[in-house]
């Protein structure tokens, strides 16, 4: 079973990928069975991808050399020495065995929790449909072994974000997130494309194994130089995929996706993909310090930065959003101090603890009939427990409340950066832990907590719902004990995902120690503002104290602005130039004016042709005449001769 | 299969249509649609069969026909295919079929619209399948004069008058052919001297062609260049093709900028490129830039204009402009890219062409302003536009991606910084693209449109048809791929030496 779940690991991407044409072609008139045939893909594909990973997970010999299978996709030139080989194929190793398995599970429990979240949406097979396309993509995404299989993939699943942000096609605010989402998304693709391009002429390799031993030795192809400049030319595209600052504005935007679509994609998986691919393409960035220095301070950077909108955001989608941003931040953080181990940890307990949230917060917008802002709900964990008392667990798991999941990953990235050496970033890092402490909390002290509100009739939602969060909240408890300092080496993460050499982690008392005061900080400050409390006077007093500040944050720090003004000023302005050039300078003046001249001159010539033939007879006998005058002159003879022959 | 004529079959299956339909009754509507559909598919089933049939191992020119004309100035009807030709006339036949029934609706005089429309396709299938440059010439006059008829007639006043559209199109591209035939002249007088005897195909032109000396390359490559150039809409000689486009009816516009403009780069590639390597070296830098130039111009312009035909008009201009890029990286990786570009991006806006078309059709507008929801009360015709959408942005899986992808490569390795430039187009692909769809789709439903019958029975055809082209060579590139290379790289073999020993001087 296991042998044959390794050996046809292809079966993970196309599985979703056949239930998405059967959707389209057969059965999307009846709902229920699209639904069906969605999930029962989908919960295929997650065997065979627990059975893979599995496999490697026994084996440690493909932590050194991972198990390929790759065929030829297509190539140009002479079939003996093509000048380009594009290949396809399915990479596994720990990193894409973890990623497979948790990517497959987790669109698993997402769509049979949007069985319930969806129902009677007139959508409803069309959305399965899309969700399975994305599951498939993403999977093709992770098991890549190629970087323009890879890129294939991340284009593909940036149209499923699209579609998706899109869903509610008649809503004007959906359909500009969407578009959004796309060409931010696009910018920075366009990094990556010449990123990918550079390495593709340079080392004539796009598999990640044979270009990982070239680069290895990337003297004998090009400079350091070069090499930094394709190394930040690649990390374009993690940028705008994995929502870093500055390319971070469309993420929150994308909130305008039915519910289950952020959870599973724009926080659990997709986002994650730019991080995924940074951590795939070490290699390259760790011959490049400059460009590793270049992803932790970005990292760095984004954590703190968004952790200090959602701050004072609203919305509870959008918090969650601007916490998701922050968190990327974190995964980039670790790879940029070197740790590929710690991003990947935290990027799969976030997984769980995002996910789950954000599907606590989808069962409370479907209670709550989309009523989103946390200020107006309250009290709603006596009406609504399973949801809430999951909700509490990701609060304490995104906080780092030991032994949550979060807390382990964090842990690991604060140390990793505070190891290196990087005690700017840990000091970002670690304000950001108390930050994020203090928002999550916020939101659940004013959500779950706190006064009912009479005009809200919340009530649990159904079981589909249900069970889905029960499964996170537990993976969300859990899921970091895999990787603790005290975990059994043979179990142990670090000894399983690494890069260059396993590094086993000894406990950082001081870091543990300060990063659970933080939190805890971060939670009790929460709770004397907006649980104590009661009237949140003392919060609105501290908004009002500091309203600049409060006003920035509140609105993003008009990012948002500053691209829409250029967007709408420099943009179009160009394309109106270009526009009004080509039809009154192309076509008005050299076109038409060619055409003008020419039709100038053929009525120059119409005034000669007056259908008169005594006109017509005058100007022959006056040429007669010139050429007669101008042969007397020149030859005598022969005129005398024309002009009748008299001597 | 050897001794049947099949290439000449494939000619003139829509002849023959043509011919029927003169005798069936002017009201038989539908009659003349099935005849002129049945017509179009035996060229296309055939032209199927040719693809696949033809050998790649062995290369080279297949299907030969070859018949002694005029044998004083040396032509010969020779008809024959190669890894180049084969994928422009599979293009022809699958646009020229799905044509048909975009056109289903035409109820003004279909007579004479789809007898000038079999006209027309025959005349671009023959310009792909002549190995003799005559001849070539021949059916490249014989496509002008039925558009010419058929945008008057049946084309649309928007901007400009379809009068002005009608006119501005013939003239550019008889300019345009005008100056071809002056280079076309001078080599043909420049090769008797050289071969000894006249000859007009093809190869014996390039063998000619590539022992002139360098001045007389240079000069005739450029009169080429503005004859080839002008009809593949190349930077600043695009003028005529978004305002045709527009004028143009929805069959037209789909031949046109489908196929019709790719004649351009085709013969760039397969008749000025192997003639006069030299000439094409010299001229190689210049057509970068106005390449690149083209790119950004047009997709510019695609982003101001608010009528959707303007939009697909600009876009395929700027689309062109990948392809004269990668003819002037002037290696393998550029000629594959731009044979495969032209192939993709023809089946692209085709598509693009007839879904707005039916728009056109059913709302009675173009403009984009004024439409809006349409996701909602026509969801397949979303659906066609959101494929030829996606596949204008080169999205992966589709068929345009890859040669973008290789043009990219191709022409960054020759041109490093001018290609990024052009890659840049990318974004502004994406912003005008995005931008129309979600104008036209998405948005809350406009009353006004709620009537509206979503596309069904012929009108599908070209959604399935072109849908099917854009998804499967998206997912298996080596389809086209491996056709294309089976031609450029002999076609390449024959003038690297020349090229290599050009590049010294």
């Amino acid at each position: 079973m296991v042998e044959f779940a390794m050996q046809h690991a292809w079966l993970v991407p196309l599985l979703p990928a056949l239930s998405f044409v059967i959707i389209v072609l057969l059965t999307r008139p009846w709902q229920k069975l699209s639904a069906l045939v969605s999930i029962a893909c989908m919960v295929s594909s997650c065997v065979i991808a627990t059975l893979a990973a599995y496999g490697i997970f026994t084996n440690h010999e493909f932590t050194e050399k991972p198990l390929v299978y790759a065929a030829r996709w297509f190539s140009l030139g002479l079939p003996g020495a093509p000048d380009l080989v594009v290949n396809v194929g399915v990479q596994l190793d720990p990193t894409s065995a973890m990623m497979i398995f948790m990517v497959s599970l987790v669109a698993s429990l997402i769509q049979i929790y949007s069985v319930g979240y969806m129902e009677g949406d007139p959508g409803f097979s069309v959305f399965f449909s899309y969700l399975s396309l994305f599951a498939s993509s993403m999977l093709l995404l992770v098991i890549s072994s190629n970087l323009l299989q890879m890129f294939v993939a991340w284009e593909l699943v940036g149209l499923c974000s699209y579609l998706l942000i899109g869903f509610y096609t008649h809503k004007i605010s959906a359909r500009e997130a969407a578009k959004k989402a796309f060409v931010t998304c696009r910018v920075a693709d366009f990094g990556l494309l010449l990123g990918l391009l550079s390495l593709q002429i340079v080392f004539g390799t796009l598999d990640m194994v044979e270009l990982s031993e070239k680069i290895h030795h990337f003297q004998e192809y090009t400079t350091a130089g070069v090499l930094t400049l394709i190394a930040v030319l690649v990390f374009i595209g993690p940028i705008g995929k994995s929502g870093q600052f500055p390319l971070h504005v469309w993420l929150p935007d994308a909130m305008e996706g039915p519910t289950p679509v952020s959870a599973l994609i724009h926080a659990a998986t997709m986002v994650v993909a730019g991080v995924y691919l940074v951590g795939r393409t070490m290699f390259l960035f760790s011959q490049v310090p400059a460009a590793m220095e270049l992803v932790a301070v970005t990292g760095a950077f984004t954590a703190l930065f968004a952790a200090s909108i959602a701050l004072t955001q609203r919305e509870i989608k959008r918090i969650l959003a601007y916490s998701t941003v922050s968190q990327l931040g974190y995964m980039m953080l670790a790879l940029g101090v070197g740790s590929l181990t710690a991003s990947m940890f935290h990027l799969w307990t976030h997984a769980f603890f995002k996910a789950l949230m954000f599907l606590g917060a989808g069962s409370v917008l479907h209670a709550l009939h989309h009523k989103a802002d946390v200020w107006e709900m309250g009290g709603l964990i006596k009406k609504m427990p399973v949801t809430g008392w999951t909700f509490v667990i990701g609060g304490l798991a995104i906080a780092g409340i030991p032994p949550f999941a979060g807390f382990w990953s964090k842990d690991e990235i604060l140390s990793m950066a505070f190891n290196s050496g990087h005690y700017v970033l840990f000091a970002m890092g670690a304000i950001t832990a108390f930050m994020t402490a203090f928002y999550m909390w916020r939101l659940i002290f004013l959500a779950f907590f706190g006064d009912e509100k009479p005009e809200n009739h919340p009530h649990e939602s159904p079981v589909f719902m249900t069970a889905p969060l029960v499964v996170l909240a537990f993976l969300a408890t859990v899921g970091g004990l895999v990787g603790t300092p005290w975990t059994p080496w043979d179990i142990n993460w670090a000894n399983w995902i690494w890069f260059h050499e396993a590094h086993h982690a000894e406990p950082n008392y001081m870091v543990m120690l300060g990063s659970v005061i933080l939190a805890g900080a971060g939670i009790f400050l929460a709770y004397q503002l907006y649980y104590v409390d009661k009237a949140r006077a003392k919060a609105h007093a501290l908004a009002d104290k500091y309203r600049a500040l409060h006003t920035l944050s509140y609105n993003k720090f008009y990012i948002d602005e500053i691209y829409l003004w250029f967007n709408h000023s420099i943009v179009d302005g160009a394309a109106k130039l270009f526009f009004l050039f080509d039809i009154y300078i192309v076509d008005g003046i050299i076109i038409n004016g060619i055409a003008a001249v020419t039709r100038l001159f053929g009525e120059g010539a119409r005034i000669s042709q007056t259908g008169r033939l005594q006109n017509y007879a005058l100007v022959f006998f006056l040429g007669v005449l010139a050429v007669a005058v101008i042969l007397a002159f020149t030859n005598p003879s022969s005129a005398g001769l024309m002009l009748g022959g008299v001597k | 299969m050897s001794g049947f004529p099949v290439l000449t079959t494939i000619l003139l299956a829509p002849v023959a249509a043509a011919l029927l339909m003169v005798f069936i009754p002017r009201d038989e509507g539908k009659l003349i649609k099935c005849v002129a559909a049945v017509g179009t598919f035996v060229s296309l089933a055939l032209s199927l069969y040719v693809y696949f049939a033809y050998d790649q191992a062995l290369g080279g020119l297949q299907f030969v026909e070859k018949i002694p004309w005029i044998e004083d100035l040396g032509v010969s009807y020779f008809m024959a295919v190669d890894g180049i030709s084969l994928p422009m006339l599979l293009l022809t036949n699958l646009i020229g079929f799905a044509a048909i029934f975009a056109s289903w609706n035409v109820n003004n005089r279909p007579r004479e619209f789809f007898i000038l429309f079999c006209v027309l396709v025959t005349g671009v299938m023959g310009t792909f399948i002549a190995h003799d440059l005559f001849i070539f010439l021949l059916f490249y006059e014989v496509v002008v004069i039925p558009i010419y008829i058929m945008v008057i007639i049946w084309g649309s006043t928007k901007r400009v008058t379809k009068e002005y559209a009608a006119m501005k199109l013939t003239i550019y591209l008889l300019i345009g052919s005008a100056f071809l035939l002056v280079g076309v002249i001078a080599l043909f007088m420049k090769s008797v001297g050289i071969l000894g005897a006249p000859d007009m195909s093809f190869t014996a032109l390039a063998e000619a062609g590539r022992q002139l000396g360098r001045f007389d390359q240079i000069w005739l490559f450029g009169l080429m260049l503005f004859g080839f150039g002008s009809l593949i809409s190349m930077w600043p000689f695009h003028s005529w093709s978004p305002d045709g486009y527009a004028g143009a009816p929805t069959a037209v516009s789909m031949i046109h900028a489908g196929v019709l403009k790719k004649i351009g780069g085709y013969g760039l590639i397969k008749i000025a490129l192997v003639t006069l390597p030299i000439g094409a070296q010299f001229w190689a830098p210049y057509m970068a830039v106005l390449g690149v130039a083209g790119v950004a111009y047009a997709a510019f312009g695609a982003l101001a204009v608010k009528d959707l035909k303007y939009v697909v008009g600009y876009s395929s201009v700027s689309h062109m402009g990948y392809v004269m890029l990668a003819i002037a990286c002037l290696n393998v990786i550029g000629i594959n890219g731009a044979v495969a570009n032209m192939f993709g991006h023809g089946v692209m806006a085709a598509l693009f062409f007839s879904t707005i078309g039916f728009i056109y059709e059913k709302t009675h507008t173009r403009w984009i302003p004024d439409l809006g929801g349409l996701a909602r009360q026509t969801p397949r015709l979303a659906v066609a536009f959101m494929l030829a959408g996606m596949a204008s942005l080169g999205l992966p899986g589709l068929v345009t991606f890859m040669p973008e992808f290789t043009i990219f490569i191709g022409s960054f390795q020759v041109y490093g910084g001018l290609a990024v430039a052009g890659i840049a187009g990318i974004i502004l692909t994406a912003l005008y693209v995005l931008r129309a769809g979600a104008n036209t789709l998405f948005g809350p439903p406009r009353p006004e449109y709620d009537h509206l019958v979503d596309i069904r029975g012929p009108e599908l055809v070209p959604l399935v048809v072109l849908g099917t082209v854009l998804l499967a060579g998206g997912l298996l590139p080596s389809l086209l791929f491996d056709m294309i290379n089976s031609g450029a790289v002999p076609l390449m073999a024959q003038i690297q030496d020349v090229l290599q020993i050009g590049g010294k001087f």
